[in-house]
């Protein structure tokens, strides 16, 4: 299988140079022959490249220990759900699952871009099968999975334990669907400076597949949040470590690009700014590619020390200077067809938005490489961590989070006195009563009290939108309300699907804000043995350690302790957490001992246990009890804002689904000839 | 009759045997293989739990790798060698009575900035700091002078291109409320 791994990756190199060659060409000659040759390229190089990954995964079922990859990650013991992932645990396999994604991701963007953006595709097969041909060169020369060993062991030194969890076989694909995705815009982009159809043309054809990068990258991070919660113990989800910073960034500079190309399509004004967000946010990608596979940046997420660096930062460096340098040959045409009417207006908050947006994508940036250039200054090494991230980037948060609830409340081009009074005298009166309510409520942590008063203000201005549209819809058409609502969505599928996203985003913050009470105590406990710990709501937790049991499971020795859990004296269960010691198949142990989190999860806390270890051998363990307030708040926020892009995402519905010039204001009115 | 005697002896010794294996392993509470459960951990104490001592560990960075604070670092990878003795290290310190600063610059004196868990306010440090929020301002002093510079050229325009409106101010003031009412 080896050698067909080999030949389908040297295929897929000349496929995707060929595919690269034809697409400028065809693009710039207009040759129709050329351009249909690079759209089956791109065909060809996705059979090619799975073919490839079809090959590895034999490989890795047949427990082909010859191949280094396959022994470096696999064991014969390994259940098979983690068998497939296993493609993706180590730095090359997860190299070809990137480079066969982003060929699928070309390949689609032939087939599904309608044929008014055709001009477009051309360069959009070159620019994606040159980046795929990169990939695939990392691959032949620098990465190849398929390398065979001098020797072979009887048994693979099997997958990391903290890999060997459902939230690590799902987080890497669909974080690197959003991170491949992102090269589909950056395709369109190109192909727009190159052809000189800089109109908004490029928007529509680029804003569906921009969405789409920025849920996979959404979901990605949120299922790596919930991973690091449930998995690796340390009661929390984000750590700020340079490598969940690369993933972060890019997904900013989408989120301010989503909210800016709005005005580039109602008004035609920031396309040079919106070009450059695009372009920002793929290079941003690669940036963070970089430092993933590189071990410039201390990570523990971070893939083994490898070359692959060199060829990552050659290509960033080569990418950024030929983007930009076409960007900039190309800004005479990027001029702005309106011009901003007022202060107070809805394209100026969407411009604060993204000046917020870009600032915190650039505090993070400047955070995460802040190590690099204080070596390189000083000759002295320094940590950024948590304190800082938080110090610096949590004001910039709040204030976006005011912008939320501010940006829809103000009226496209010019908003009048009247209008901003009637706008904003519900939202901010439910912000202070909210505010005054946790004040009396004894909440003093400033913070989490901005945190959740803004809240109130954003689902205040949602609920007030949605509640006018209703009732619009119910005096024009005269439906109930509650159905209206629903057509309202319905029908403006962009508008108010992103105002579900909005709601995400307050439960998001309300969830971080939780973690400002976290409580949490160590104790050593007998069997029969109680601790105590206080919530910061009052409640007493009575924990009581019931024993410890050992045994075999799958490819692990199991330490289980469990432990009974009583509310102000009232019994709420058990929870069990566990040391795995995983084993090969001859019973050796392959790795340290891993921590499994017994978590009772709640609307209002999480009570959060895990088993450090055991006193001599007995069964006296030691335990940390930690009280995580509000944590369920962040994964259910997470689903709303997954639903609310899926809302804006689903064809049709919106705006521009509707045929002639749309009324900018008053009333449509049908003519007696037009019937 | 010999031979069943001490078959009968052997029994008894077994099963005194198996009875004494039983009662180490289970009635003493000890576990069938303490290996599977990770490195041997000793009781918590009050100082482990002390808010002022995990205040001060939280501050400073384990040196195993992980990225992690000693605190966090020896309340979650129990299987750490580094984050316990430097727990030692800091209780050690508290003993002999100092305070949280002069524990925290033992540290750094014996392993450098890089011991913080951010970096200390001065010298060229205060760029890490700073650099954001300097950005962010200059970067709205330029956007706030950009709009006016953009309002006030499209007031000029406006007023250049639009014939005067052949409309009182109140009804003026009608239609902007009515167009207020709409929806978006």
């Amino acid at each position: 299988m080896t050698l067909l791994g080999h030949l389908s990756l040297w295929l897929a190199f000349l496929v995707g140079l060929w595919g690269a060659v034809t697409g400028f060409a065809g693009g710039l000659q207009g040759r129709a022959d050329l351009q249909q040759s690079a759209r089956h390229a791109t065909v060809a190089l996705f059979g090619a490249l799975v073919v490839a990954v079809i090959s590895l995964e034999v490989a890795i079922f047949r427990h082909d220990f010859n191949i280094e990859y396959v022994a470096a990650y696999t064991s014969r013991n390994l259940p098979t759900f983690y068998l497939w992932s296993a493609l993706y645990a180590g730095q090359k396999g997860s190299l070809l699952f990137w480079a066969t994604v982003l060929s699928l991701f070309a390949m689609l963007a032939q087939l599904l871009t309608s044929r008014r953006h055709r001009a477009y595709l051309p360069y959009v097969a070159g620019v994606t099968c040159l980046v795929a041909t990169f990939f695939v060169t990392v691959l032949l020369f620098a990465a190849n999975p398929f390398e065979r060993m001098a020797f072979t062991p009887v048994d693979g030194r099997g997958m990391n334990p903290q890999l060997q969890n459902p939230g690590m076989v799902f987080h890497p694909p669909m974080l690197y669907l959003g991170y491949i995705s992102i090269t589909i815009p950056f395709a369109f982009a190109i192909a727009a400076l190159l052809s000189k159809k800089l109109d908004a043309d490029w928007l529509v054809a680029v804003r569906k597949w921009t969405l789409v990068s920025w849920l996979f990258l959404a979901v990605g991070l949120l299922l790596g949040m919930w991973w690091a919660y449930v998995e690796l113990g340390w009661g929390g989800y984000w750590a700020w470590d340079p490598v969940e910073n690369a993933a972060l960034l890019p997904w900013l500079v989408m989120t301010a690009f989503l909210h800016s190309v709005m005005i580039q399509e109602k008004r035609g004004m920031l396309k040079k700014w919106n070009l450059a967000l695009i372009i920002g946010a793929w290079l941003l990608s690669i940036f963070g590619t970089f430092i993933t596979r590189s071990g410039v940046i201390a990570s523990v997420h971070s893939f083994t020390q490898s070359s692959v660096g060199y060829f990552f930062l050659v290509f960033l460096v080569v990418a950024a200077a030929a983007s930009f340098t076409l960007y900039a040959t190309r800004l005479p045409l990027l001029t702005a067809e309106a011009r901003l009417e007022s202060m107070v207006s809805r394209e100026a908050s969407f411009l604060f938005n993204n000046l917020l947006f870009i600032g915190i994508a650039f505090s993070v940036l400047w955070g995460t490489l802040f190590p690099i250039l204080s070596e390189l200054v000083q000759g002295t090494k320094v940590t950024v961590g948590p304190p800082f991230f938080n110090q610096v980037n949590v004001p910039l948060g709040l204030a976006l989070l005011a912008l939320t609830g501010i940006g829809p409340l103000i009226a496209w081009r010019r908003a009048s006195m009247p209008n901003l009074r009637r706008q904003f005298a519900v939202p901010v009166t439910a912000g202070v009563f909210v505010f005054l309510i946790l004040m009396v409520a004894g909440m003093r942590d400033f913070g989490a009290l901005m945190a959740v008063s803004l809240g109130g203000f954003v689902v205040a201005t949602v609920l007030q939108e949605f509640a006018r549209g209703a009732r619009a819809r119910h005096r024009q058409f005269g439906e109930p309300v509650a159905l209206a609502a629903l057509r309202l969505i319905g029908r403006n599928r962009r508008r108010y699907g992103g105002y579900i996203v909005h709601l995400g985003i307050v439960l998001l913050f309300v969830g971080f804000a939780g973690m400002a009470f976290k409580t949490e105590t160590q104790a050593t406990l007998r069997p029969g043995e109680s601790a105590t710990l206080k919530s910061p709501y009052g409640h007493v937790y009575t924990l009581t350690h019931l024993g410890v049991s050992q045994y075999h499971a799958l490819n692990r020795e199991v330490t289980a302790a469990l432990v009974d859990v009583r509310r102000d004296g009232k019994p709420l269960g058990r929870l069990k957490t566990e040391k795995r010691q995983h084993v090969d198949a001859a019973g050796n142990p392959t790795f340290e001992p891993s921590t499994e989190v017994g978590i009772r999860s709640g609307l209002r806390e999480d009570l959060y246990i895990v088993l450090g270890g055991l006193v001599d051998g007995t069964e006296q363990a030691v335990y940390r009890f930690t009280i995580n307030p509000l944590v369920w708040w962040v994964w259910f926020g997470g689903y709303v804002l997954v639903l609310g892009g899926l809302i804006v995402l689903w064809p049709g519905g919106g705006p521009q689904a509707v045929k002639g010039p749309r009324p900018q204001a008053g009333y449509a009115v049908k003519l007696e000839a037009e019937r | 009759m010999s031979d069943r005697v001490s078959r009968r002896a052997f029994l008894a010794v077994g099963a005194a045997a198996v009875g004494a294996v039983i009662q180490d392993t289970v009635a003493a509470g000890r576990v069938y293989n303490p290996r599977w459960a990770g490195r041997a951990q000793a009781p918590i104490t009050a100082a482990d739990n002390d808010p002022g001592i995990q205040a001060i560990e939280k501050q400073l960075k384990c040196s195993c790798g992980c990225g992690l604070d000693i605190y966090t670092c020896r309340t979650t990878d129990f299987s750490c060698t580094y984050s316990p003795g430097l727990h030692k290290q800091v209780l050690a310190l508290a003993e002999q009575g100092k305070s949280a600063q002069e524990i925290i610059d033992t540290f750094v004196a014996q392993f450098g900035q890089q011991v913080l868990m951010a970096p200390p306010k001065r010298g060229f440090n205060l760029a890490g700091y700073f650099v954001p929020s300097l950005a962010i301002i200059v970067a709205t002093a330029f956007l706030v002078r950009t709009l006016r510079r953009w309002t006030r050229a499209a007031d000029v325009a406006a007023s250049e291109s639009a014939p005067p409106p052949d409309a009182t101010p109140a009804e003026l003031e009608r239609l902007r409320r009515e167009l207020d009412r709409l929806p978006g």
